[in-house]
């Protein structure tokens, strides 16, 4: 799991890059196709186009149209064909292209990706990557911002991972395609030209454990994708008022990773869940239900939660309202502090 | 003119312009015949009165087969009849909690399943009881699905014979993305090539799944045969509610040929298949084989055909048993003797001795079975849950409650 997958290509270039996150994973998957002859890319218009987001850019070019395939615009084909695919002894890598896109799928991904492993006992893998931006914020039309990751974290056969940062991406892409579970990875869309320092020579964070980003001991916020940016940038502005917060990136959906979580909590006594899904039935409850179990005696407060409204997702002009910001993650913390 | 695509349109001066919803009535019994008798060009080589009808197009797909693989289609075909039987009574036993029976649709499987090659790959629906036996997958390991037991059991990669899939028309993509990956290893292109054949009903035809899998099959080329058994009916609702045109004509659509075969005659079903896989095998692929046929028994054991369908229908189509005309084939042609239909029918009732003793006998699955296999790497906070539970479990077998 921690052996970095390096291809020669990629390590001539300058050991520690300033790079986006969109390019970081168009590098993860370039560099995977390297390593393995197995790994196919596959959905609509990532081929000559490098998909509406560009992050399979250039990868036709050079891998050929019989490993970077332009598939027929379905999804539930795109699905459903990986899966034949994955039998076969292929490890594709699928791109659903918006978050809201991902339903006419859902029956492949719950029926047959996820069950598949569980039906044959274990004699039949599925290593195959749905990769999904996700998360609003970029002022789209409806289908085009949505959360749906619990959804898939609530189906067993399945990992749920999301990247937050460009150094992760990198590292988490290479790791999901290498896994031998079918890996759903979610991209927050919103982040894709935030920039990080990649270091093609740092040892690699294993991909199905959350981090602590940042120290703190007032109170702790949670969150994954998107959301990680806002906490980081809330933490900053607590800083500037002399309440220190610790951040954690939970990186894997499902399974979850709380131990870091319970840690941090039966120090800090405080917990702000973030997240852009709507709350009820969400991930964030889970995580709620979970640290109030461990972590009873040592909350000083109730888990609050910071999360998109109860609504099918707004139209854009709205978008900024239902969003998590840093002023409604400061507000949670105000209250978790003044309980 | 007695096609009924021309339902919706009719050629210009040939007949008076009609709608769906008004049909002349020389459109309806067109109609009528198409779906009662198979129509004009059903491929057929074995006749119900077991006489063997020349095919130019089909008969060089069959010049090989002698008597002896004759008589063993027979065999394949009663032994699978003689399975199924013995599982649709453990299920009224209580040994089994359901059964899909496959009765009536012998020939259609066991034609299509001899006529893969062991590098061929084959994705079932539910009720592919003849194409599994065909693959080597035995009558036993299909009883753990029914009985509870687990949800499949064979090797799908060593028998290239793919599990069960329960979701009607999934395994069609499925297989369309197993036959592209056949192409994509250059497996295509000769006598040695590899196929796909994806096994799905007529009630599968409205799924969505189906439509992509040929659409995708169809742009890429892939070496995957379709092989759907029209048994007229989707638990209750007649093939007429899944398609106005004959099912076979809709491959037209998608830019591949597409034949209707006798799915009650082995010959003919076989002739068909080998050729659609060679086709595929060779590289022009895919192929639509619509396999004509009955559902002779209920959906599943849950069902009651009474209450959607009328006797007399299934009256007319035990006239078409699809094992019988090969017997009365065989006596015509003194290919085989009282002796040999004997030792066919005690082969079979020891299998279905032998089935019936291994069904009653299968134990239930420990609990830590519903744990293991969902994930291929480890996966610690399920495995906390299932400790949490074993040892709540634990806590009984001391008597301590």
């Amino acid at each position: 799991m921690a052996t970095p997958v390096l291809n020669k290509t990629s390590a001539a270039q300058a050991a520690t890059q300033t790079i986006t996150l969109a390019k970081s994973i168009n590098l993860g998957l370039r560099a995977a196709m390297e390593a393995d002859p197995k790994v196919l890319i596959m959905g609509e218009d990532v081929g000559k186009l490098g998909g509406v987001f560009r992050i399979t850019d250039g990868l036709q070019k050079d891998f050929g149209e019989h490993r970077v395939l332009d598939t027929p615009l379905a999804e539930s084909g795109i699905i459903g064909t990986a899966v034949g695919l994955a039998i076969r002894g292929f490890r594709p890598v699928c791109e659903i292209q918006f978050d809201g896109f991902i339903f006419p799928a859902f029956d492949q991904i719950v029926s047959q990706v996820a069950k598949l492993h569980y039906r044959s006992q274990g004699k039949v893998k599925l290593p195959m990557v749905i990769r999904v931006p996700f998360g609003g914020g970029i002022g789209a039309v409806e289908h085009h911002s949505e959360s749906p990751e619990s959804y898939f974290s609530h189906t067993a056969g399945l990992r749920v991972v999301s990247c937050s940062n460009a150094v992760d991406a990198y590292w988490m892409i290479q790791q999901a395609i290498r896994s031998d579970d079918p890996v759903l990875f979610f991209e927050p869309k919103r982040r894709y030209y935030e920039k990080g320092q990649l270091d093609l020579d740092a040892e690699p964070y294993p991909l199905y454990a959350s981090r602590v980003l940042r120290r703190g001991d007032a109170a702790t916020l949670v969150a994954y994708g998107p959301m990680v940016k806002t906490c980081l940038d809330a933490a900053a502005a607590a800083a500037e008022d002399g309440t220190s917060l610790e951040v954690i990136d939970l990186r894997t959906l499902s399974p979850l990773d709380l131990d870091p979580v319970f840690e941090s909590v039966r120090r800090t006594g405080r917990l702000v869940v973030v997240s852009e899904a709507p709350r009820e039935s969400s991930l964030s409850g889970e995580i709620a239900a979970r640290v109030q179990q461990e972590c009873f005696y040592s909350l000083e407060a109730p888990v609050l939660r910071v999360t998109g409204f109860d609504t099918p997702y707004p139209p854009s002009k709205l978008e900024e309202e239902f969003l998590p910001d840093l002023d409604r993650v400061l507000d949670a913390v105000d209250r978790s502090l003044a309980w | 003119m007695s096609s009924p695509e021309q339902w919706t349109h009719p050629e210009p001066g040939v007949a008076p312009a009609a709608t769906a919803a008004t049909p002349t009535a020389e459109q309806v019994i067109a109609g009528l015949r198409a779906t009662s008798e198979g129509g004009a060009e059903l491929v057929q080589l074995l006749t119900p009165e077991g006489e063997r009808v020349e095919n130019p197009e089909f008969d060089k797909y069959v010049a090989d087969v002698t008597a002896e693989d004759l008589r063993g289609f027979y065999r394949d075909m009663v032994l699978v009849r003689r399975a199924d039987r013995e599982a649709n009574a453990l299920q009224r036993q209580g040994q089994l909690g359901i059964w899909v029976p496959l009765l009536g649709q012998e020939a259609a499987q066991v034609g299509a399943g001899r006529a893969l090659k062991p590098q061929d790959m084959a994705f079932p629906s539910y009720r592919e009881h003849g194409v599994a036996w065909c693959r080597g997958v035995r009558p036993e390991e299909l009883l753990g699905i029914f009985r509870g037991t687990d949800n499949g059991s064979w090797d799908p990669i060593a028998n290239r014979f793919h599990l069960y899939t329960i979701v009607i028309g999934n395994q069609v993509l499925n297989a369309a993305g197993y036959a592209m990956g056949q192409r994509f290893d250059g497996k295509v292109g000769d006598d040695d090539g590899e196929a796909t054949m994806v096994f799905f009903g007529d009630g599968a035809t409205s799924q969505g799944d189906v439509h992509e899998g040929f659409v995708w099959a169809s742009v890429y080329d892939a070496p995957l045969v379709f092989f759907c058994q029209n048994n007229q009916w989707a638990i209750s609702e007649p093939t007429e509610r899944q398609t106005r045109l004959p099912l076979y004509q809709r491959a037209r659509g998608y830019g591949f040929p597409g034949v209707r075969v006798d799915g009650n005659d082995v010959l003919a079903t076989l002739a068909v298949s080998r050729w659609a896989l060679d086709e595929c095998r060779h590289g022009n692929g895919p192929v639509l084989i619509e396999a004509y046929t009955y559902r002779m028994d209920a959906h599943t054991t849950t069902d009651d055909p009474t209450r959607y369908r009328l006797s007399d229908e299934l009256e007319a189509w035990k006239l078409k048993d699809p094992i019988e005309r090969v017997r009365v084939n065989l006596i015509r042609h003194e290919h085989a003797d009282q002796a040999f239909f004997d030792s066919v029918q005690a082969d079979a009732d020891q299998l279905a001795a032998e089935l019936r003793e291994f069904c009653v006998n299968m134990p239930d699955p420990p609990p830590e079975r519903m744990f293991s296999n969902i994930y291929a790497d480890p996966n610690p906070q399920l495995d906390a849950q299932r400790d949490e539970f074993l040892q709540y479990l634990a806590a009984f077998s001391g008597g301590a409650h």
